[in-house]
């Protein structure tokens, strides 16, 4: 009782019961007004840290493969391409592998078991069991079911054909970035930017709704070459199959469409096959001569000459030159002809090659002007085929030429220039004067070309190279039955260091079919060691080959009888040395 | 007054319901979608490993050689090529 009375009491003196709910009451309010300040601070203010939570669980970013855009040849056939490939990885010291499954690993992956155990053994943490293989491979390989396999995709690049076309196309390095030739100059147009997007997934990982385009992929597009894949077999066949029989140390080959300029066929050998490069290729087989390297034409810059003096009007195609005897002797150096022969028309100095007749024709001439028709036929500027890395040649300027040098130049020493150059500047004879643009890029329809020489001068020079490839002229064996070519031989020294070595460059630079000239073919083969070297013996089969399957194969009715090519087996060659 | 409000009641309802069920739909066709532009990408990847194949095997290299080794064509000879000149140079 005492006690009840006590504790009423201290109730009583502590507050009346009104107010005791009223502070119950009002704790409670505070508490509630705490937690909504709080989620209204964490809805509104410090809201970052929980929507960054929430969403790595519900949203991703993936990634929308691009590939690599294909290069084609002008009738579509490709030349490279990108597929999906597999490759196959592991960490060695997870990887759990029985000596069985490594023997049925090998045979998948068609390698030796001791090859691969080699590898395994050999990295130290990380590596490739096989590498860009196709994805049924992987696929079996996988089915092995080995502890610590791992497969990764990749793209590949793949070139269809391979050794052929090498040096235009050049290849890919890593992270599919173009490494060299077309592959590389056109890197911008051709690769490929991945694009990514931001996605909720559900508990099962299935995409169930599209947020955001973060990046549009953006594939790469297909670029379209000016190259003709049967001419380029054709023309690596013939070089190739010259190459070797003249035990040379390299050859060049360009098949320019006369038309529109287009590279048509452009072969290099020695060659590389882009589809097996292990890092240990040696730079002389993957350079593209035809482009990348100088050389001095020797007797095929002989036509410009002739072309600039009759231009000048200094001679006539019948001007009598005297060349008697074979030489010419210049400020202390001697000039000489292989073949000695009598005085000489102009148009015979062209069709027997001489030096003697082309440095007098030369000498008729101001400096000026022979530079002039030189220049203006693209020598000395590099041909801008779209190749990464030609080069201009080299045409020094008409003031520092002494009588010598002109003389020289006048058959094709002491001027360089490459393969593709000397081809495109064989278009002026080739149409009625107009210089066209060589490219390795298809064109879409005629491309106009920048005139240099007069119509009818072109006319005289298209004779003057016709009867050089007959017999009487330096490359009878130049002539394709059926149609007419025209053309002209050169055999120049090679420079070796300061000095001409008793090593020569044969080649060949010609067109046909004459009556209205469809192709100009230029042949190149260094260092013929196997007994010829004359570019009528050497470089000229190789043109007729070339020169005959390609108007084939691009159905050019013929403008000769079939049996034009007269060959007589004791039909003397008529040598050069230029 | 309270018909109305029961009306529109019925009505949020169904509105409810029938987003729930747009949700659902869209989900559904956005997974479909994911699967067909898979699917897009491994055919694109199938032509690609096919153009490749087709045009391995069509190289001219390649045709070249076959042609030889069977004896079945070779270059054929000035003498019997056929050309068939367009009407304007006849």
């Amino acid at each position: 009782m005492r006690a009840a009375t006590a504790a009423r009491g201290a109730t009583a003196q502590l507050a009346p019961p009104g107010a005791r709910a009223g502070v119950v009451f009002g704790a409670l309010i505070l508490l509630f007004a705490g937690l909504a300040a709080r989620a209204l601070y964490l809805q509104w203010v410090n809201n970052e840290f929980l929507q960054g939570q929430g969403q790595a669980r519900y949203s991703r970013d993936i990634e929308v493969p691009a590939h690599r855009g294909r290069i084609l040849d002008r009738h579509g056939e490709a030349l490279a391409i990108s597929t999906p490939v597999k490759s196959l990885w592991a960490f060695p010291d997870r990887l759990e592998i029985s000596p069985r499954e490594l023997r049925e690993l090998a045979r998948v992956l068609e390698t030796n078991p001791a090859a691969l155990e080699r590898r395994i053994a050999a990295a130290e943490d990380f590596v490739y069991i096989a590498k860009l293989v196709p994805p049924e491979v992987a696929e079996r390989a996988l089915a092995l079911r080995i502890k610590g396999l791992h497969e990764e995709t990749t793209y590949g690049r793949y070139y269809p054909a391979g050794e052929v076309a090498a040096h235009i196309i050049g290849f890919t390095g890593t992270r599919d970035a173009g490494q060299e030739g077309i592959e590389l100059a056109q890197q911008a147009w051709l690769g490929g930017h991945a694009g990514s997007r931001r996605v909720i997934i559900n508990r099962r990982g299935d995409v169930v709704e599209d947020v955001a385009s973060i990046r549009a992929p953006q594939a790469g597009r297909d670029l379209a070459l000016s190259i003709d894949s049967r001419l380029q077999h054709l023309a690596f066949r013939e070089l190739k199959a010259a190459v070797e029989a003249h035990r040379a140390k390299a050859g060049g080959l360009v098949v320019l469409d006369v038309g529109t300029g287009e590279i048509l066929a452009l072969a290099n050998y020695p060659t590389f096959n882009p589809n097996r490069r292990d890092g240990r290729l040696a730079p002389e087989r993957m350079r593209n001569r035809a482009l990348t390297d100088v050389f001095e034409p020797g007797s095929t810059m002989k036509p410009f000459t002739v072309a600039a003096a009759l231009e000048a009007g200094s001679v006539r195609p019948d001007t009598m030159i005297a060349t008697a005897g074979g030489s010419l002797t210049l400020s202390g150096r001697t000039i000489r002809d292989a073949h000695a022969s009598g005085n000489l028309t102009v148009e015979q100095v062209v069709q027997k090659s001489s030096n003697v007749g082309t440095a007098k024709i030369a000498l008729g001439l101001p400096a000026e002007r022979m530079w002039r028709t030189l220049s203006d036929a693209g020598f000395g500027a590099a041909p801008r085929t779209g190749y990464p890395g030609e080069v201009s040649g080299r045409l020094r300027a008409a003031q520092s030429w002494k009588p010598i040098e002109q003389a020289t130049i006048s058959y094709g020493h002491g001027i360089s220039a490459n393969l593709v150059q000397l081809a495109r500047a064989y278009t002026i004879f080739a149409t009625d004067g107009e210089l066209k643009p060589a490219t390795l890029f298809k064109a879409t329809g005629a491309v106009a070309g920048r005139p240099v020489i007069k119509p009818e001068t072109a006319r005289t020079l298209r004779r003057m190279l016709e009867l050089a490839a007959q017999p009487g002229g330096t490359a009878p064996k130049a002539q394709v039955g059926g149609y007419r070519v025209a053309g002209k031989t050169g055999t120049a020294h090679k420079l070796e260091g300061r000095a001409y070595a008793n090593k020569y460059v044969s080649s060949f630079v010609g067109f046909a079919p004459v009556s209205n000239p469809r192709i100009v073919v230029a042949v190149m083969i260094d260092e013929p060691s196997a007994g010829q070297y004359y570019g009528g013996a050497v470089a000229a089969p190789v043109f007729s080959n070339v020169t005959g399957g390609a108007l084939r194969l691009l159905g050019v009715p013929s403008d000769a009888p079939s049996d034009s090519a007269i060959l007589p087996a004791d039909a003397v060659e008529i040598g050069e040395e230029t | 007054m309270t018909r109305v409000n029961l009306v529109l009641l019925a009505v949020l309802v169904a509105c409810a319901l029938s987003l729930v069920t747009s949700r659902h739909q869209a989900r559904k066709l956005t997974t479909e979608l994911t699967r067909a532009q898979a699917l897009a990408r491994a055919y694109e990847e199938d032509f690609g490993r096919l153009t490749l194949e087709q045009s391995t095997w069509a190289t001219p290299a390649r045709v070249d050689k076959l042609a030889r080794e069977q004896k079945m064509q070779s270059p054929p000879s000035p003498r019997v090529v056929v050309v068939e000149l367009p009407e304007a140079q006849r």
